[in-house]
């Protein structure tokens, strides 16, 4: 039949879409390229239960194919087919199969359902608080004394225990290579733990609708080894407690101007502002403008002369900078550095 | 008795429409009204995927992508899928439990108009300040006031009157099934298509007043300043994601039950075999029904309930694989043995097994807690349910409609075109939502408007948007068909596929009162036991007869017009609009209490011989 030459035309696109697909996963954002424990334990699942699932689409498919072109209608057919009730023997069969596949799933299910809700304390983990606003991250480290927005910074090979919440919708923290994700829900605290072994940048995500510019609520997780973290630390408590610091250039101190007069209301540099937009402190070493543009000067110069164009719906006003204004804050912004 | 009326109020035109109560017609008002608002819906689609065509694209802004999406949602589920599903079950139920009628016309009437008036009062928001865009699940907080605009007004709004249609059409329903069954006819011996709306109906008297209470709460901090899933203001806004899913989990199964009904007489009719394992398939379909209801977590593994209560679902919801597996060995055990003709209707229903298999896996891999994680709100989610929506769903009604059209329209849809709709649609639907499984994996979470060009997500959106294109063309071949079959002049058969149950044994259309004579049910598919003993019909169980019909009202119309009036008092807060509103649809209800109607009689002579023969 005509059809089922396309059906299988079909079938072996489908083949090939998988493997390219599969095949082009980025390393920094695929959950199918787990990057610590968390994601590993969840790809095992994911493994498991695929298998299971694909073993039995092949059962299926074997019967319904069989069926199909064995007992189609022929011409010039005679008869009724006998018209059989039941069979009880193979109805308790794909009864029973299918439980068994099922508690195949539920043991590793349950144990690592629990493993992953695992709470750690200070001595075994290291803490973070996230905080979720429209549309960026802020991430706090209490026991080290500082907070930074946009960029997570942690050590490699070591756990890191989150408490998230949200500062007004429901958002979710999702950094796919290295975990699944959780809500992060205003007025209440959510827990997980992660962990990175290795080192570099991964992409992280929101996962949860959060408005206009959910698609663009991305952050990106540093992995330091322990000393680039520690210090990373000790930059960031440094310039926290002093004084900010003073610019260099005449134009990134008539930038630090504008900066002081009409920016710190919202934005915090080294212990001093507002926290109503993200903590800029480390602004110069970040991955990227806004958490989505590649950070160059032209990129930061966007962002401020308009804001909603980059990020429709965000709360960043639009502040009529002029040319000059834009650039003196540029070569500013670009002196905001730990590293 | 001989106060009635004795004439059939002559009515003619669009005042028959505006005034029938007869279940077949308003099927046909169901089908076209749900139709019109799945091509909305379908044309919403194929704009959100054409704005994900390409990375960084700006065919539409984000904030009317989200408007898209929550209206795309919200329509398909509410205003495409469940009316058409009420056309079904309105042209086929009565008739395949040899019913002249429904238990109540006139609540029936009522239900649709409901149904449409809400529909198109939450479609009037594109005209008046702009869509909802909070997702067709409007989380709070970013469903109130603070964070969306107007148009979740129109969602809360809207959706209550649309929801109080689809409550009292259930109700209906039961109580047809339950009480207006032909002699013989018992529960083991009702086709699986009535068990399925039985269940269904079940359901929806059950889910609606949850999503009822919650859109009411929803309706109190939007409009009156409530506070309820504000947390500010000591708020919960958990509470709306257990609400929300009490409701919306069991409608996913009030959606794809009816369709596993249709597949099940499509299948059987077109082997010529009567269904196999009948018994258990009527256990898996009420056992599907009662899980529904058992899992609603599911939809919030990630919302931090912590690990007991996330076991516990996820175990439950695995637990539904079992029943749904049986549903498909017997399916492909019906077929074994058989003479399958490949019709258009069983093309789709046949289509709908590997496919539904499909949606049913990846459900199951869904329901492991730990591997949610990952997908929950990525593509993954969307692939899954739209294989399940659309695979299950909407190849199930495609089945049904090519099935039962020469039954309510008395004429056959054209095969050819049926067969090039079934492969573009069946091809597109594919090619669309199976990369988005792996678009899901990637890391592309779901609601996006947009996606970066260095991610790697590139080619799987692009092949997903190049599918809906198939799709498209599949629909539209769809409603070409419909004309070309409208203009045709060629007349269906009584019986054009050697059908099994009740509805085949009566002319196409049928007669107003459907069943000349209430038919005498001998067995599991009625119709095909006289036919193999070799009788020409089925035997009558009562004699001949005047035959009693109830009388058109403009009432049900009225009174869901009272209700649109005031839900936009409500949403401007106009009282005077909402008192004026309010009292059109008491004003209704005053006069169907105390006006006197009896309905009228057919008369024995008037009743056409070519129906059912003593
Ligand atoms: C023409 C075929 C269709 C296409 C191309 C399509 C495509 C889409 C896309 C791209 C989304 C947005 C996913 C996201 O970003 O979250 C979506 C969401 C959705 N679709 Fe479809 N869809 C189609 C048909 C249907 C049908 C027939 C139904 C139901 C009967 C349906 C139900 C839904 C639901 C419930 C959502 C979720 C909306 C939300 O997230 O608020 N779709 N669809
Ligand atoms: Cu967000």
């Amino acid at each position: 039949m005509k059809g089922w030459q396309q059906f299988w035309r079909q079938l072996s696109l489908f083949g090939l879409l998988a493997l390219a697909l599969t095949g082009c996963g980025k390393d920094e954002l695929s959950t199918l390229k787990p990057s610590g424990p968390v994601a590993a334990m969840q790809y095992d699942l994911m493994k498991l239960s695929s298998a299971i699932m694909i073993g039995v689409f092949i059962v299926v498919m074997l019967i319904f194919t069989y069926v199909l072109i064995r007992y189609r209608k022929r011409p010039g057919q005679q008869g009724i087919p006998k018209q059989v009730e039941g069979n009880h023997a193979l109805e308790i069969l794909w009864t029973v199969i299918p439980f068994l596949l099922l508690i195949v799933m539920a043991v590793p299910t349950v144990t690592t359902g629990f493993e992953l809700h695992k709470s750690y304390s200070k001595e075994e983990a290291l803490q973070v608080k996230v905080t979720a606003h429209q549309f960026w991250w802020e991430f706090e480290y209490p026991d080290l004394g500082v907070s930074t927005a946009q960029d997570l910074v942690i050590p490699v090979g070591k756990k890191v225990q989150f408490t998230v919440t949200s500062a007004d919708v429901m958002h979710a923290f999702w950094i796919p290579a290295l975990g699944g994700k959780i809500d992060t829900n205003p007025g209440q605290e959510n827990k997980i733990w992660l962990q990175a072994d290795k080192t570099g940048t991964f992409y992280g995500k929101c996962a949860e609708l959060c408005g206009a510019s959910h698609a663009l609520m991305d952050f990106k997780v540093e992995v330091m080894d322990q000393a680039a973290f520690d210090s990373w630390t000790n930059g960031m408590k440094g310039i926290q407690s002093a004084e900010p610091a003073v610019a260099t250039s005449a134009s990134a101190a008539q930038g630090q101007e504008i900066f002081n007069k009409s920016c710190l209301g919202c934005h915090a540099v080294a212990g001093k502002g507002g926290k109503m937009g993200p903590n800029l402190t480390n602004f110069a070493d970040r991955e990227r403008v806004a958490g989505i543009l590649a950070h160059t000067p032209e990129n930061v110069a966007e962002w401020l002369k308009d804001p909603q164009k980059v990020k429709p719906g965000n709360n960043m006003p639009n502040l009529n900078l002029d040319d000059t204004q834009v650039k003196a804050l540029v070569d500013y912004l670009q002196t905001l550095s730990v590293k | 008795m001989s106060a009635h009326a004795s004439h059939a109020p002559k009515r003619s035109g669009l005042w028959d429409w505006l005034t029938t109560v007869d279940h077949k017609k308003i099927a046909i008002l169901y089908l076209i009204a749900g139709g019109i608002f799945f091509l909305a819906g379908g044309f919403e689609a194929l704009l959100i995927r054409l704005q994900l065509m390409y990375p960084e694209s700006s065919v539409v802004g984000a904030k009317t992508f989200n408007e898209l999406i929550t209206m795309h949602g919200t329509t398909m589920i509410f205003l495409a899928a469940m009316p058409i599903i009420f056309a079904l079950m309105n042209a086929v139920v009565p008739l395949q439990i040899g019913a002249r009628d429904v238990a109540f016309p006139f609540v029936n009437s009522l239900g649709f108009w409901l149904f449409f008036f809400g529909g198109v009062l939450l479609n009037t928001s594109w005209f008046l300040g702009g869509a909802p865009d909070a997702g067709w699940t409007s989380y709070t907080t970013l469903a109130l006031n603070q964070f969306s605009g107007h148009g979740v007004d129109f969602y809360v709004l809207g959706l209550q009157i649309a929801g109080l249609g689809t409550l009292i059409g259930g109700i209906n329903f039961l109580v047809t099934i339950i009480n207006m069954r032909a002699p013989g006819m018992t529960f083991m011996r009702m086709p699986m298509f009535t068990w399925a709306s039985f269940v269904t109906s079940g359901l929806i008297l059950f889910a609606f007043p949850a999503i009822t209470v919650g859109l009411v709460l929803l309706m109190f901090d939007r409009l009156f300043g409530g506070n309820f899933f504000n947390p500010d203001a000591g708020g919960n806004v958990v509470i709306w994601e257990h609400i929300f899913w009490i409701f919306g989990h069991p409608e996913v199964y009030i959606l794809i039950l009816p369709a596993f009904g249709v597949i099940s007489e499509v299948i059987s009719t077109f082997a010529r075999k009567r269904l196999f394992g009948y018994s258990s398939m009527v256990f898996a379909t009420a056992l599907i029904g009662f899980l529904g209801f058992m899992v609603w977590a599911h939809h919030m593994f990630t919302t931090g309930l912590g690990a007991i209560a996330n076991t516990l679902f996820g175990l439950a919801t695995m637990l539904i694989a079992v029943p749904t597996g049986i549903k498909i060995f017997n399916w492909l055990l019906t077929m074994w043995g058989g003479q399958i003709r490949f019709t258009t209707a069983n093309l789709w229903a046949v289509g709908f097994i590997p496919t539904f298999t499909i949606g049913g896996m990846t459900g199951v891999m869904l329901a492991i807690p730990p591997a949610d994680y990952q997908y929950h709100d990525s593509y993954f989610v969307v692939a899954h349910f739209h294989y399940v929506i659309v695979g299950g769903l909407v190849f199930g009604l495609f089945s049904g409609l090519y099935y039962w059209w020469p039954k309510m329209f008395g004429k056959l849809l054209n095969e050819t075109l049926g067969k090039w709709n079934f492969w573009t649609f069946f091809i597109g639907f594919h090619l669309t939502f199976f990369p988005q499984h792996f678009l899901g994996l990637m890391g592309m979470p779901r609601r996006v408007f947009t996606y970066l060009k260095d991610q790697n997500l590139d080619l799987g959106n692009f092949i997903s948007t190049i599918g809906a294109f198939g799709m498209t063309i599949g629909t539209i071949l769809f409603v070409v068909n419909i004309f070309v079959t409208a203009a045709s002049s060629k007349r269906a058969p009584a019986d054009p596929w050697d059908g099994r149950s009740l509805e085949w044994a009566i002319p196409s259309p049928p007669p107003e009162y459907n069943f000349a004579q209430t038919p005498l049910v001998r067995g599991l598919d009625a119709f095909w036991i006289e036919k193999v003993a070799g009788n020409k019909g089925m035997t009558p169980a009562e004699p001949l007869g005047d035959i009693h019909m109830p009388s058109p009202s403009f009432l049900p119309f009225l009174m869901s017009v009272g209700l649109f009036i005031a839900g936009y008092g409500f949403m401007y807060h106009n009282y005077v609009v909402v008192v004026i509103g309010l009292l059109v649809t008491f004003a209704c209800m005053f006069t169907r209490s105390v006006k006197d109607d009896p309905g009228y009689h057919i008369h024995e002579d008037e009743i056409e011989e070519k129906g059912v023969k003593a």
